[in-house]
């Protein structure tokens, strides 16, 4: 290793500028392939999702998924791309065994959106990141490595492959470098993947789940002096979560200064992320890898997207998942940080559709946030995997705030409700849970725990009005907490200072 | 004037993984050559009113709707394989490649 004192972060972004560049794979969620009418299930037996186009055999011909085309276009106009009037596919051709037909039909020089930009909001700031493309490809297949030590490719010596991922409809959305970003940088580039995860997500078209790899980033990374020309950039693959997209940039960042500093050059190169150390490796370098020789393909017709089409797209898109949240922030009163929480916990749907249903913004945002959220970790599922539906929360908590029942008797409601017992209504008056508020009944057991504890009624007489809770619990007790705890305080007090 | 260099030939049989011999360079380059010729002759013929061609017929936007169907099972899907094991297409290491 080197005798150089590693620099620290402040010490690199004082004296260097950082570009990015990103490049994001989604891969669409549709019913079939992009090219044929295999099923696109994760987690399949190997082998069981293809047929002769994805496997490439002799005589099959392709045929474009026009809902794969369709989701293409409406991530391209909610990232404010133009939208190709005519493009082709191309082959990119490489002999590497993930396709089985020495190509990946992708597109080259005619994306079918390009020149786009999406917003990013970082520590209160908008940061515009340029989109350069946003293409349509085919996802190809996964290899397992034999006698690797890491089942990475190096030093195995045959691999297994699977091609039930071959064919998949897969967008890459590629940005324009992004200069001056500064300290910054790893941070923007963490908020733009979220940031457009979130607009894919809002889409409906990809479940972009980064740890099953249906959405997936490569970093480009370099450093240059303030003045000076851009540096050689670096492409990081292999960068599964957001944090990584943060950790990757800011390795990077810190390695080229090193090499930099000490005189040398960044080579362009692909380099592998490593989960576990926060580090980047040298992979292939581009100068030999990057002829692939692209061509229009020939077994595909061109795309001539009809505008009329494209229109009917562009009205019908969502709101952006910024202006959403700004939006429904303002709606619900709530602070920057109570909104990321929702945001981060995927309660906003959820909280929309329960203040829909009849429930305060608050009333519902503390439901999901707090005992469904507790429950939904314990069984280790999202939250809107559940099984409490919107409407039944925002009854649940009406039943609360007309008294009927208090918030102890509301979990047990909600444990009916998980056990698919009915409405909450339904099953607080079948499991008899409704707060005794007949004041009779509880006079009377109010009467019984005086005549059980003539010491603690002393004690409240002569005005020790802590000692209530002795009497308060004895109540409780015997309404089998299904009384109010204040009222039945309250109407201790008065019994006992009128007596 | 050559259509392809013999380091050209030496290039695309690097790029398709072909162990290609001193003596074999030679020959492909020469038979490359003529073979580029010939197809270039019709290059002489264009016109300048002919734009350039991908596609002869002139269709645009053949699509499908997004219904599956059904494809081959994992058997025939490996019947053809030369070798197979635990489900899957059993292939050579690809040399001093990452994935
Ligand atoms: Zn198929």
């Amino acid at each position: 290793m080197s005798t150089t004192v590693s620099p620290t972060y402040d010490d690199v972004v004082a004296r260097y500028e950082p570009v990015l560049g990103l490049e994001v794979h989604v891969e669409l969620g549709t019913n079939t392939k992009m090219f044929c009418g295999c099923p696109t299930g994760f987690g399949a037996v190997p082998n069981t999702q293809v047929c002769p186009v994805c496997l490439g055999l002799p005589g099959s011909l392709p045929v474009a998924n026009r809902a794969a085309i369709e989701a293409t276009i409406r991530i391209g106009l909610a990232l404010n791309c133009s939208i190709a009037t005519w493009c082709r596919f191309a082959r990119k051709n490489y002999f590497y065994p993930d396709m089985p037909k020495n190509f990946q039909i992708s597109q080259y020089d005619e994306p079918l959106c390009s020149e786009g930009w999406l917003d990013v909001e970082v520590d209160g700031e908008l940061v515009r990141v340029g989109i350069e493309r946003v293409h349509l490809e085919e996802d190809t297949g996964k290899s397992l490595h034999l006698g690797g030590a890491t089942g990475r490719i190096h030093g195995a010596r045959e691999s297994l492959v699977d091609y039930n991922r071959a064919g998949i409809p897969l967008v890459e959305i590629v940005t324009k470098p992004v200069p001056g970003t500064g300290a910054k940088a790893p941070t923007v580039a963490k908020a733009y993947v979220a940031e457009l995860r979130d607009v894919v997500r809002s889409l409906g078209v990809s479940d972009v789940r980064m740890e099953q790899g249906s959405l997936r980033c490569d970093v480009n990374t370099s450093l240059n002096l303030p003045g000076r020309p851009w540096g050689t950039r670096t492409e990081t693959k292999n960068v599964n979560s957001l944090r990584s997209v943060e950790r990757a940039v800011r390795s990077e960042m810190l390695r080229q200064s090193l090499v930099l500093d000490a005189g040398g050059r960044i080579t362009q190169e692909t380099r592998h992320f490593h989960e576990d150390t926060g580090e980047t490796t040298s992979g292939r370098s581009k100068e030999t890898a990057t002829d692939y020789r692209y061509l229009p393909e020939p077994d595909l017709v061109p795309l001539a997207p009809d505008p009329a089409w494209v229109e009917r797209l562009r009205v019908a898109l969502p709101e952006a998942p910024r202006l959403r949240h700004q939006r429904i922030r303002a709606e619900w009163g709530l602070t920057e940080l109570e909104m990321q929480a929702v945001v981060n916990a995927g309660a906003v749907e959820l909280i929309e559709a329960t203040v829909a249903a009849g429930a305060t913004a608050d009333g519902a945002r503390k439901w999901w946030l707090g005992e469904l959220s507790r429950r939904a970790n314990e069984s280790g599922v999202e939250l809107g995997s559940l099984g409490v539906r919107p409407v039944q929360v925002a009854e649940l908590q009406r039943l609360v705030d007309e008294g009927k029942i208090n918030d102890k008797l509301a979990r047990v409601v909600l444990d009916g409700v998980l056990a698919g017992e009915g409405s909450p209504a339904e099953i607080m008056v079948a499991r008899g849970l409704e707060v005794v508020s007949d004041t009779g009944a509880l006079a009377a057991a109010v009467d019984a725990a005086v005549a059980a504890n003539p010491a603690v009624a002393e004690k409240i007489r002569d005005g020790k009005v802590a000692a209530a809770g002795v009497l308060v619990g004895a109540v409780m007790k015997a309404t089998r907490g299904q009384a109010d705890a204040k009222t039945v305080r309250d109407m201790i007090l008065s019994r006992l200072s009128a007596g | 004037m050559v259509a392809i260099s013999r380091d050209e030939v030496a290039h695309l049989a690097r790029l398709a993984r072909l162990a290609v011999t001193e003596e074999e360079l030679d020959t492909f380059a020469g038979q490359l050559d003529v073979i580029l010729q010939s197809v270039a002759r019709v290059g002489e013929v264009v016109a300048a009113d002919i734009p350039p061609t991908s596609h002869s017929i002139p269709l645009t936007n053949v699509l499908r709707d997004d219904v599956v169907r059904p494809g081959l099972g994992q058997d025939a899907a490996l019947s053809g394989a030369p070798d197979t094991d635990q489900g899957r297409f059993r292939v050579p290491r690809i040399l001093e490649e990452e994935a």
